[in-house]
């Protein structure tokens, strides 16, 4: 019998766009003065969601200016339970509100809004409430009796989590006493904007928060600016090798969460069953647009045969399509550009000798789709397994020793996360302790919480965010 | 030359060499478990496919009376409700079948003849299974003798949770020999067996000693049956499937009460084990207050009120 589940479509409803969004400046909504706009799109169905204003440098100028302004004459010297007020306000409004930015997430980012609802924006609130609770107990982070915020902090976050980057960036800083310039991504400004909506609902003093929407140049003309203190950039490592490089010889503090290329080891004693689950969350979860995917299954070699049937039924079972749709796992690709890139590197692994999978999955007509891909037979020299993908696309290895799974684990220039499966304790510990990646999930993987440091080894970047490590890029 | 498999032999069925089978068996994650079991349990199902899915439930209900107090005219009144369980609307699917214990086996052959609805007994001393193995022998012949097409048996669980797996598996090989052609749903009690390493291991011995159903609780023990370890039990009859080709059904058993919790044991299915499974042939639900609630929500699919609960007969 076939158990069909009827269409259930999230109501857009909630949701009402304006059709031009202003830059944020100073507390209010503010031409650019370039008059330069952007077109924002739904990667489900390329419709046009908004058109969103191009900042250049002098609406840079005016925002670190009034960022400054904020921090000089009001943020850093409200006491600092006043300052945790906020941030709880702000944190209360974002719950209130969950339900109309995860559908504006998902319409915006192309992610299934079971995601937006159940991962996202439970984090982000998580996040808020949580670096609320720090803003006055900064005595007793273990960074000196009276840690000093830095002064103003220019953010750069990525499109894969737009509103949980932004959370990530903005709450620490905030909860420090420190007063920011945000740029979101070119392709998902829309929950950024919404949330500088939320700063006015919570009365946060004008200029504690600018959100500076615009493409890569925006990007650039920020993270130079002169005028900051601190630079926090999350996305790739190119770019993130470009902006050290401009931050360099400056007094600025920097902190880079860049890309990955994580490892999921999974040993013959694993419960099969769940780390088949782990595997699939591990490179499925946001199509596999995540930094920290487990983007290489590490499998042992005796037990390959048994799992990859199990593996590959599992995958056939992932629902695609419309991202509203209350039961879809697997939602668009987020831009033309980045589909051109997974289809790239994934045809590139077929041409260097990888068996490609995909299961039978009917792709919509409009919009950027890509099915879920297992690449088999990859081996270490193999790009698939080398370069970051970032999309729903598995590259398989074997091993056959925990030393070789270790080694073929770090053997990456990349570091910021692994799984380790095994149901016994002192192989977990064993290798956990000699993979070199900055989270290691034991059992489970892609576990997001805003009391975890999150960050890493190599060139997956360095500083750390998140818990009580993530407050120290903020602090002087 | 390959060595063969000796210990799926029954000649060679030694409790050592089902140790070795049954901890051999990968072992279960629990938070994993639970975890995917709350992600399936998040599937929105509407509109056309809650109407199917009700249809499905209700035709997989085993319609339950256990208690020390039943009478055969108690008896009678849930088999009419089993035949036809909403008196004024036919289009109505029958129930999987009515289950009872062995001595009210006859009435409810009598009561159901010409239905279609099969007559479940419980057997083997239930609940508990504490009785000598004659003892347990006997009330299954006697249901069998009066009619009954399918018989549920309990494991003994403390022979299992004492590691003598032989003596688990002789009885249940044992009882599916009184069965004769009645089909055997063997009830693990899972909430006695706690760990879903355990559940794992008991669905296999008994899907192994020639169980037809695996069954997760006698619906007197609480927990009884949550999704994880419905779950888990999927899971072995789908690769004791991929393995031998053979279809072993699964049923949960108390505690499922609302039309809700029965769509989340039908994703479960669906996603699991696999479309295969979707059939009153290799899912059942036992149950006494759900069908209730089914009938309940059907009325309200496709007429948009909620009925009074007095629109529904109790049994």
């Amino acid at each position: 019998m076939i158990f069909e589940y009827a269409p259930a479509p999230e109501s857009r409803s909630v949701v009402t766009l304006r059709e031009t969004y202003e830059l944020f400046v100073d507390g209010a909504f503010t031409p650019a003065e370039g008059g330069e706009y952007l077109t924002t799109l739904n990667p489900a169905d390329e419709t046009k969601l908004a058109q969103v204003a191009v900042a250049g440098p002098a609406d840079v100028d005016r925002a670190v200016a009034a960022a400054r302004r904020a921090h000089e004459t009001v943020w850093s010297r409200m006491p600092a339970a006043e300052r945790g007020k906020y941030l709880f306000r702000i944190a209360r409004i974002i719950q209130e509100r969950s339900r109309e930015l995860a559908v504006l997430e998902s319409m915006d980012n192309g992610k299934p809004i079971k995601e937006t609802r159940d991962v996202d924006l439970p984090l982000v609130a998580a996040h808020f409430f949580y670096y609320a609770g720090w803003a006055d107990k900064l005595a007793h982070a273990g960074l000196g009796p009276d840690p000093r915020p830095l002064g103003v902090a220019a953010q750069v976050i990525p499109w894969n989590f737009p509103l949980l980057m932004l959370a990530w960036k903005i709450a620490p800083a905030l909860a420090t006493g420190n007063t920011v310039v945000l740029k979101p991504a070119e392709t998902t400004p829309l929950t950024a904007l919404a949330f500088a909506e939320i700063c006015q609902e919570a009365d946060l003093p004008p200029g504690v928060v600018n959100i500076l929407t615009g493409a890569g140049e925006t990007g650039r003309a920020l993270v130079e600016h002169p005028g900051t203190d601190k630079v926090a950039f999350t996305g790739s490592t190119d770019v993130g090798r470009q902006i050290a490089r401009s931050v360099a010889g400056t007094d600025k503090r920097l902190t880079l969460e860049l890309g990955g290329k994580g490892a999921n080891i999974v040993y013959d004693d694993a419960a099969i069953d769940q780390a088949v689950e782990g595997i699939v969350s591990g490179i499925f979860f946001n199509q596999g647009h995540v930094c920290c995917a487990g983007s290489r299954l590490l499998v042992q070699e005796s037990i390959a045969e048994e799992l990859m049937p199990l593996l590959k039924a599992r995958i056939s079972r992932l629902r695609l399509g419309d991202p509203l749709d209350k039961n879809t796992d697997i939602g668009a690709i987020n831009s033309a550009a980045q589909l051109e890139r997974i289809r790239e590197l994934t045809d590139t692994g077929e041409a260097e000798g990888a068996e490609r999978w995909s299961p039978a999955c009917d792709l919509p007509q409009s919009g950027y789709w890509f099915a879920p891909t297992v690449l088999t037979g990859v081996s270490q020299a193999h790009r698939v397994a080398r370069e970051e993908i970032f999309g729903p696309v598995l590259s398989v290895l074997t091993f056959r020793t925990p030393e070789e799974a270790v080694a073929k684990a770090n053997n990456t220039p990349y570091g910021l996360s692994a799984g380790v499966w095994t149901e016994k304790g002192s192989r977990m510990l064993w290798t956990a302790e000699r993979l070199r990646a900055g989270v290691i999930w034991s059992n489970t993987f892609n576990k997001l919480d805003p009391t975890s440091p999150f960050g890493g080894y190599k060139e997956s970047g360095y500083g750390r965010e998140g818990g009580r490590h993530g407050l120290e890029a903020y602090l002087g | 030359m390959p060595v063969p498999h000796t210990a799926f032999a029954p000649e060679a069925t030694t409790n050592r060499a089902l140790r070795a089978f049954l901890h051999g068996l990968p072992g279960v994650d629990e938070v994993g478990a639970r975890a995917r079991a709350q992600d399936l349990s998040t599937r929105s199902v509407k509109t056309t496919a809650k109407a199917q899915a009700i249809d499905l439930a209700i035709s997989m209900v085993d319609l339950t009376t256990l208690e020390g107090a039943d009478t055969p005219g108690k008896v009678r009144a849930l088999c009419a409700k089993a035949a036809h369980p909403d008196p004024t609307d036919r289009t109505v699917p029958r129930v999987g079948a009515v289950c009872v214990y062995s001595d009210m086996v006859a009435t409810a052959v009598d009561a159901l003849r010409g239905t279609g609805v099969g007559v479940a007994s419980v057997a083997t001393a239930f609940p508990s299974g504490r009785a000598p193995m004659e003892a347990k022998l006997a009330d299954t012949r006697r249901a069998v003798a009066d009619g009954a097409g399918e018989i549920d048996m309990v494991i003994d669980r403390g022979a299992f949770l004492s590691g003598d797996y032989l003596k688990v598996f002789e009885e249940i090989t044992a009882v599916k020999e009184a069965c004769g052609t009645a089909h055997l749903k063997v009830i693990l009690e899972t909430g006695e067996l706690v760990t879903y390493d355990n559940v794992r291991r008991a669905s296999h011995l008994a899907i192994r000693a020639g169980g037809d159903f695996v069954k997760t609780s006698t619906g007197k023990v609480s927990p009884a049956a949550t999704l994880p370890v419905t779950l888990v039990m999927l899971e072995a009859v789908r690769d004791h499937h991929a393995a031998t080709g053979r279809h072993v059904g699964v049923k949960p058993a108390g505690g499922i009460r609302t039309t809700k919790d029965a769509i989340r044991n039908l994703v479960l299915v669906n996603e699991v084990a696999g479309p295969d499974w979707l059939t009153p042939d290799l899912f059942r639900i036992g149950a006494s207050s759900l069908l209730n609630d089914l009938l309940m929500q059907r009325t309200r699919l496709s007429t948009g009120t909620y009925p009074s609960p007095d629109y529904y007969t109790l049994d």
